[in-house]
């Protein structure tokens, strides 16, 4: 079995699966029973000043398929609503009792430099592994000037990163909202104010549902509803970008990145790491089905190692990254078409209409002498989209063919159609 | 069958034979259960939502299967209720008693790398059940009335489909029926565990609702009403009168008590309640291989016949009865013998077996008893083994091969006169394929109607 230990921020970890700060790690019983489980760490709930927050009752909303099978949930919970003493306590007592295992401490204040420092500070005399900025909530804390509406602003970013590195000497991991217009800018800042390591995405502003018999948005609180911060599956792709994003770029891609976003099996884990994430935060997963999914991100990943012949994870972590490019950068004559294998099509009749309705009519639909329908790909209106290929139930009925061309890589910008090389001439 | 089949039939209690199960009530529950909302979510997302779908094809009706089903999996049942009865209004019916195994399901683009179909016939019944439970107004309208009257003899699916489209098409409808109740085989013939709680009387009431349509009850063709008087009065007549009579054996003592048609027997016992107050032999033979033959012998074995022998003059391949059917024939405990014909009814005073010779097909392909014959004791024999026209009461339309002629627009050879159902040759004599005639003789009616 591959090692799946790692290392983030100098932070050793026995893998890469930590649970992100949310209700999971909301206190000590959850934390020893994911600890139990197999979880490499925890970033321990958001903690902030005393008093605590008052949350609502009514908290999350859910996004699922038609089969009832959760794609996202969105939240509308505050950070830890119990005393900090008693929260400080409890992670003393599992630092002690779990000596191998990692625990983040998250925090939030408003934006006063006493009060970032002085908390910071009395977290790390917890002994927490590091720190970790909460910079993101999209909901109810952003109301009070802290959460997102620190996050929105890179100098508040950098500030902030800032304060806490002066105020202590362990590693500080800052967690960027994906509600801005550009990653960049945020992950910059933060590098700037001198975090070890950004964590992100943390939660993405929205309206999940609504309920349409009362016409109110969910979920809901005595007949009204707010905007939450939606995680899960969902998000996803969004995170995957914006960690990319960080990992490539000059100015960015020193900094160390925890992955966050719907990260549900070992293979979106994988998928995170090739673009640039060190290790992975997961929480959605462990709502949804219990700290047990950690059975199978442990082992779908090690299994995946040894098949590759990875024998550590830096191997393959941001393997990926290269490829990730402009689409200036992209080849325009590269071609790539739709090939249909009739053994394994079922004539569902699904590619065919997907391309004659919403592509370029490139299937065609006829009957077979003996029976049945054929459904075959015309090469010379195949773009090669891929959307036949994606839509098709069956795996491996349709494949994706790269065509053979004698022609040389040729990108846009270098394209004899492209105006703009035109008027540069 | 298949594995879910086998599920279905033990969870609607169908397999018996185990020790206490003596009460014949029951064996007529629903054979296979409605679905719980839960079931009908999960099945309607197998569904691929197929273009031009197989299922589509297959069904003589042509419902738009895979928009029904996905009008279930959004939450919006009564909506896929619509699409299903805008295409067979008794669509209720049908999803009880299709044999769905070789029609829609067979042709379900699930088999193929699944073997496992979409359950199409159960999500149908979840849907039109829903629309059904519901005070709702009937879900279509009335064109405007043309002021023309058509004449329906039969209230069975066939008649019951030509008048509720006729109605739909601004006709009014008067409905002749020789029996004191409506829905013809639905009411008289489908084995009592696949038409449960009454279903076809409410499947009736819901179809009446779109008004126009009037049924006189215990109007026999030939008898109490004739084809002159209706051609005469009405605008255009329809015929739905299904097959009157049955094929006999022709053997001596073929009127002796205990000898029943299995279409009498079966008609008896749905009119029977509570079922356990049906009497049955306690060692019963059914003659045939339809699924008539096996709905009889089951529902025998089901109401506490101590042995039941289903004996068919070829083999299981050549039953006209699906796989399914014969299975549940099976694993209800009931004998079937292939290769053997009846040759004598044995009595003595009192019906107490019958003779039969085994057979075997010659050289030519001929089916010929091989001279050897074995004795099968019974105090109750079901003759299955079809049922023919009863042509007496059809004068001035030609018939052929034992069904009224029509041409491609359902009218027979007598002007005006339209025929549809049983009782002429179009596909299989099934329900769904009844409706389809009933609903395209309506629509020609009115062509015909407007072109006059």
């Amino acid at each position: 079995m591959a090692d799946l230990s790692c290392k983030i921020a100098g932070i050793d970890s026995l893998n890469p699966f930590w649970l992100a700060s949310a209700p999971p790690t909301d206190k000590k019983y959850n934390v020893v029973r994911a600890f139990e489980a197999g979880w490499g760490g925890v970033v321990w709930k958001t903690l902030g000043i005393d008093p605590p927050v008052v949350n609502v009752s009514s908290r999350y909303g859910a996004h699922h398929d038609q089969n009832r099978r959760l794609l996202g949930i969105n939240n509308i919970e505050l950070i830890s609503d119990r005393p900090l003493a008693t929260n400080l306590q409890e992670i003393r007592e599992c630092r002690v009792e779990y000596p191998d295992h990692v625990i983040i401490g998250s925090m939030m204040a408003p934006i006063e430099e006493r009060a970032w420092k002085d908390l910071a500070q009395q977290i790390a005399e917890s002994g927490v592994h590091g720190l970790e900025l909460n910079l993101g909530c999209p909901h109810g804390m952003c109301e009070r000037g802290m959460g997102s509406a620190i996050g929105q602003v890179p100098e508040m970013v950098e500030q902030v990163t800032r304060w806490v590195k002066d105020a202590v000497d362990i590693p500080v991991f800052t967690k960027l909202t994906p509600n801005i217009t550009n990653i960049l800018w945020s992950a910059e800042a933060a590098l700037k104010g001198g975090a070890d390591a950004v964590s992100l995405i943390n939660t993405v502003n929205s309206i999940v549902s609504v309920d349409i018999d009362n016409m109110v948005p969910e979920p809901v609180v005595d007949g009204k509803g707010t905007h939450g911060g939606y995680c899960g599956s969902a998000v996803k792709p969004i995170a995957l970008n914006m960690v990319a994003e960080i990992a490539r770029t000059p100015e960015t891609r020193d900094l160390e990145i925890s992955g966050i976003g719907g990260i549900t099996t070992w293979k979106d884990a994988v998928e995170f790491m090739a673009l640039g994430s060190n290790a992975v935060q997961v929480c959605t997963a462990a709502m949804i089905y219990g700290f047990r999914v950690v059975d199978d991100l442990i082992d779908g990943m090690s299994q995946w190692m040894d098949d590759k012949g990875y024998t550590s994870v830096e191997q393959f972590t941001r393997a990926a990254v290269p490829q990730v490019s402009d689409w200036n950068e992209l080849n325009m004559n590269f071609d790539t078409k739709a090939v249909i294998n009739p053994d394994n099509c079922i004539e569902c009749g699904r590619c065919h209409i997907a391309c004659e309705d919403t592509s370029h009519q490139a299937i065609t639909m006829t009957s077979k002498p003996e029976g049945g329908r054929l459904f075959e790909v015309v090469d010379e209106e195949c773009v090669g989209c891929n959307l036949c290929y994606h839509i098709c139930p069956v795996p491996d009925c349709i494949t994706m063919e790269p065509v053979k061309t004698d022609k040389p890589p040729m990108t846009w910008p270098e394209h004899p159609l492209n105006p703009m090389r035109m008027a540069a001439e | 069958m298949t594995t879910l089949q086998a599920k279905q039939v033990s969870k609607s209690g169908a397999v018996h034979g185990g020790a206490g199960h003596n009460d014949a009530d029951d064996g007529f529950s629903d054979l296979h259960p409605a679905y719980s909302t839960l079931q009908a979510m999960a099945e309607s997302n197998r569904c691929l939502y197929c273009y031009d779908a197989p299922c589509v094809t297959a069904c003589p009706t042509s419902i738009d299967i895979p928009s029904f089903i996905r009008k279930i999996s959004t939450g919006n049942p009564d909506g896929a209720a619509k699409t299903i009865l805008s295409a067979n209004i008794m669509g209720g019916t049908c999803a009880r008693a299709c044999p769905t195994e070789v029609l829609c399901e067979e042709a379900c683009v699930r088999n193929v790398a699944e073997d496992t179909a979409v359950e199409i016939g159960s999500l149908q019944r979840y849907a039109v059940d829903h629309l059904m439970a519901r005070d709702l107004p009937h879900p279509f309208k009335r064109a405007p009335k043309t002021g023309k009257t058509i004449a329906v003899v039969g209230a069975g699916p066939a008649g019951l489909s030509c008048a509720h489209r006729a109605a739909m098409l601004g006709h009014d409808v008067v409905v002749f029926e020789a029996k004191p109740k409506p829905g013809g085989l639905n009411e008289y013939g489908l084995a009592a565990y696949k038409m449960t709680n009454d279903f076809a009387q409410h499947e009736v009431e819901f179809l009446m609702g779109i008004g126009g349509i009037e049924i006189e009850y215990n109007k026999a063709l030939g008898k109490d009403i004739n084809l002159a008087d209706l051609k005469a009065k009405y605008d255009a007549v329809f015929v739905g009168v299904g097959l009157g009579s049955t094929n006999d054996l022709g053997l001596k003592g073929e009127d002796f008590p205990g000898v029943d048609d299995a279409i009498t027997f079966i008609e008896k016992l749905r009119q029977t309640e509570p079922k356990s107050d049906m009497p049955v032999g306690e060692k019963v033979i059914v003659i045939g291989g339809g699924n008539t033959a096996i709905d009889a012998a089951v529902q025998a074995k089901r109401l506490g016949a101590e042995e039941v022998t289903l004996v068919y003059r070829r083999g299981a391949e050549n039953m006209s009865a699906t796989e399914f059917e014969q299975d549940l024939a099976k694993t209800n405990g009931v004998v079937v013998r292939y290769w053997a014909k009846p040759v004598a009814i044995k009595a003595n005073g009192k019906l107490f077996g019958m003779e039969f010779e085994k057979t075997e097909l010659d050289a030519n392909g001929k089916l010929v008893g091989t001279g050897e014959t074995f004795d099968v004791r019974a105090d109750q024999i079901l003759k299955a083994i079809g049922q023919k026209i009863k042509t007496d009461d059809l004068a001035g339309m030609e018939i052929a091969g034992g069904k009224i002629v029509v041409d491609e627009s359902y009218q027979t050879t007598a002007p005006g006169v339209f025929a549809g159902g049983d009782c002429i040759k179009s596909g299989e004599d099934l329900t769904v394929q009844s409706v389809e005639d009933g609903k395209q003789a309506a629509i020609a009616i009115d062509a015909f109607l407007k072109s006059a």
